[in-house]
């Protein structure tokens, strides 16, 4: 027993050296070297004031903006210090109930939009920090902006198709949009006219 | 399912047998002490750590002597990880001012992190320091997942030697696991995360300033910080403004790559792997899915390779991978299929090159249904517990799928060397329920399996369902318990099911609604991981021990054959069999009912 005791306690020091302390300060070394931008946090900087980060979202409720995933996160939506979803199962009356606000909410901001709402719009992202609607959930949201942007139609359509993130590789994940950036070109759009 | 659903799963499993296939020769030299050219320049190292601590690499251990080594340095790794927590407010690198830990949060998480479990009770940026995340819970990624290849070595030694007491030597093992598989694999995978936009920075968080003022309600707090109450012993909540956004960052790709390729799971943020600076972009969803399974697949073909016969090796691993693939199917299925009640309110749930369609509630947008639903077998079929979308809000099959996985006891791909040692138990199984079928003594690899090794092995195969019915039984009895529900009905048995299926079998995932940072929960799912990590290993190692002694026996023309389809098929059956009949009863009563009353309300 004793004689187990030495190696176990010199390898677990050593291998927490290597693993705990040289380890992630080389991957440090290596990220703020090679990759400064991403490995401290995407963030977007415009006329040095950070407006957030490309990776996270924020909230929008603003009739002339686009709306992003509804988020679980407390105490307020898109909290990026404490991130959280709704864990609620698919029978929770809370979540019937969610939802239904949402999708009045919705048809409150645009009555005239009678299409079926894409289901991302109105369910709770994993995070509550989702950055990304689906292109039909930008593409449902596109005549309210349009009336409420004094824009036609057809431009906030090039707008969405320019900020539309396909596959990565042509393969991987699923075609969806940033918001925040979405929403920044919109106000910068707004700001030249 | 789409086309593109089909390309990406198809995609994944091409890559990850493409890259198996070299690691797993990779892995075999290393074991053999053969250290291949690239890190052959690690050497003097791992030469000075033996040094240092007094190993001689030729002392080859007795099975005994072996689990000694393997407890007393786990137990070493507990006690820092509840050290570090405890202390973390008076120690350095903690530039968010996070307190200690309580003391059963502080247990519940050494426990967890010790026994390659990574159960997560806590919330990681508002709970841990960055001292804590790195030298405790990081440092507890690399070490007890090199701990569970080292046990499945010796187990393959057990096989090769012949008449002898020795399965070689822990430290030896350990070292080479950590030094030559571990670390490399870890640098190129997190250097690639970040690469994709993962955070790994030692400053403390950023602020950002809204586009749009957010008007929100939090409650009121005391002197003492505690929430206020009204009278009906409600929180009083005050209405609040703000027009900032704090950003949590930290260290954590390199966190993150270690906690994919040990199997561990335990994120570096709260939501772990949904949270888009821990995956931020398709293809690191790919690369963090991919190594889930990569060292635990690669070790079939170093086992294979080690007991001299491959096909051996390959027959475990098409076992493992046609379990694996029938199970997400269903999962792909029904998370597709989705909720009914979505169709009812009359919302657009159809995929399409739009959209991803199906049940979105829980999941992110750059991953979908397909990715989502892959994520979640993987990640219960290896016991890695890393989500990248929450299991809580999955449809009751697409629920049932990530917690069969689990009860199965991580044997389909399962943690990096646990996986495989399970299997390999259940193989042993297999082989004494054909013996019996056919009246022969049984044999697997050249060594007769008699009544010590089906002992051990029932032990190993019971320890775990023990551990979750017993489990479940005593959290739905108790007060405490049933407290902790966040879903009513069938669901919420369905929460505390998934708890102790993942501590018990040292998943890590969770129906994360279960409110388990409780004193309760914490001493409950910390014992049950303990429990069924290390009264898994020490039969494990006496198996090993009992069979190197005995005589290799060459086979003849009675000897069942332990590879091709027949065997494939008969362990296959031998691991449906068993974790369907233990967990069926239990599965009727949560996910099961749960399903009949969704579909009962079209």
């Amino acid at each position: 027993m004793l004689k187990e005791l030495k190696p176990a306690f010199v390898v677990f020091g050593l291998l927490t050296v290597l693993t705990g302390a040289a380890y992630p300060a080389l991957i440090t070394g290596i990220a703020q070297t090679a990759f400064q931008d991403q490995a401290n946090g995407s963030l977007i900087v415009q006329d040095g004031k950070t407006r957030g980060s490309r990776l996270i979202g924020q909230a929008f409720s603003d009739p002339g903006h686009f709306w992003g995933r509804p988020s679980a996160a407390a105490p307020m939506p898109f909290n990026a210090a404490s991130s959280g979803a709704s864990n609620q199962g698919p029978l929770n009356p809370a979540l019937e109930e969610s939802v239904n606000n949402r999708i009045e909410a919705l048809k409150a901001s645009d009555p005239t939009q009678t299409a079926a709402i894409p289901v991302d719009l109105v369910t709770a992202s994993g995070s509550g920090l989702d950055p990304h609607i689906s292109v039909a959930a930008a593409r449902w949201q596109a005549p309210r902006i349009a009336r409420h942007r004094h824009l036609p139609e057809e431009q906030v359509r090039e707008l969405i198709a320019s900020h539309t993130e396909g596959r990565q590789l042509g393969v991987l994940g699923e075609p969806r949009v940033n918001v925040l950036e979405l929403n920044l070109a919109l106000d910068k759009l707004a700001a030249t006219r | 399912m789409t086309g593109n659903g089909y390309l990406q799963i198809g995609l994944y499993l091409a890559v990850l047998f493409a890259c198996a296939w070299p690691l797993g020769r990779y892995m075999a030299r290393v074991y053999q002490g053969d250290i291949p050219l690239p890190v052959r320049w690690l050497r003097p190292l791992e030469r000075g750590i033996y040094r240092l601590a007094g190993v001689r690499g030729d002392d080859s251990m007795s099975w005994t002597r072996y689990a000694l080594a393997v407890l007393i340095f786990n137990l070493i790794g507990f006690l820092a990880v509840y050290a570090l927590q405890r202390l973390q407010d008076v120690l350095p690198f903690n530039p968010d001012g996070m307190m200690a830990t309580t003391a059963d949060l502080a247990f519940n998480t050494a426990a967890s992190f010790a026994s390659n479990t990574n159960w997560q009770s806590y919330g990681g940026e508002s709970t841990m320091s960055y001292l804590t995340q790195m030298l405790g819970l990081g440092v507890q990624n690399f070490l007890s997942a090199a701990t569970g290849m080292a046990v499945l070595v010796a187990l393959a030694r057990g096989f090769m030697q012949r008449e002898t007491t020795a399965l070689g030597n822990f430290w030896v093992d350990l070292v080479r696991s950590t030094l030559y598989v571990l670390l490399p694999l870890s640098i190129l995978l997190s250097t690639a995360l970040v690469s994709q936009g993962v955070v790994q920075t030692f400053n403390a968080h950023a602020t950002a300033h809204l586009v749009e003022q957010l008007d929100f309600e939090q409650p009121k707090l005391g002197d003492d910080g505690q929430p206020l109450k009204d009278a009906q012993g409600l929180p009083i909540v005050e209405k609040t403004t703000t027009g900032e956004q704090r950003i949590a960052v930290g260290p954590a790709a390199s966190q993150i790559a270690i906690k994919q390729l040990g199997t561990n799971g335990g994120g570096f943020f709260g939501v772990n792997s949904a949270h888009p600076f821990e995956n931020p972009t398709p293809l690191a969803n790919f690369l963090e899915v991919l190594a889930i399974f990569l060292i635990p697949a690669a070790l079939c073909v170093t086992f294979g390779i080690y007991v001299g016969d491959r096909r051996q090796g390959l027959t475990i691993l098409s076992a493992m991978t046609l379990i694996f693939v029938a199970m997400l199917a269903v999962c792909v299925w029904a998370e597709q299929s989705g909720n009914p009640l979505f169709e009812r309110l009359g919302l657009d749930t159809q995929a399409s090159e739009l959209q991803a369609g199906g049940n979105m509630e829980g999941k992110e947008t750059r991953f979908g249904v397909v990715n989502s639903a892959l994520w979640a077998t993987v990640t219960t079929a290896a016991s890695n517990g890393s989500i990248n979308a929450m299991h809580d809000s999955f449809t009751p099959l697409g629920g049932l799928v990530p917690m069969w996985m689990m009860q199965l006891g991580e044997v389909v791909f399962g943690g990096v060397g646990s996986g495989l040692y399970g299997m390999i138990i259940f193989a042993l199984v297999a082989v004494f329920v054909a013996g019996l079928m056919i009246g022969r003594t049984p044999e697997y690899l050249g060594k007769k399996i008699e009544a010590f090794e089906v002992k051990m092995a029932a032990v190993a195969i019971l320890v775990p369902p023990l551990v979750v019915l017993l489990g479940t039984a005593i959290a739905v009895m108790a007060d405490a318990g049933r407290a902790g529900i966040a879903n009513p009905g069938a669901h919420g048995f369905s929460e505390i099911l998934y708890a102790l299926s993942s501590a018990g079998n040292n998943n890590g995932s969770a129906f994360g609604g279960l409110s388990a940072n409780t004193p309760f929960y914490n001493t409950l799912l910390g014992f049950a991981m303990l429990f069924s990590r290390f009264w898994l290993i020490v039969p494990v190692l006496a198996i090993a021990g009992s069979l190197a002694a005995k005589k290799s026996i060459q086979p003849g023309a009675g000897t069942l054959p332990t590879h091709g389809p027949l065997f494939v098929m008969l362990l296959i059956g031998t691991v449906v069999v068993v974790g369907a009949l233990t967990f069926l009863p239990a599965l009727a009563l949560g996910p099961i009912v749960e399903h009949l009353q969704m579909i009962g309300a079209r």
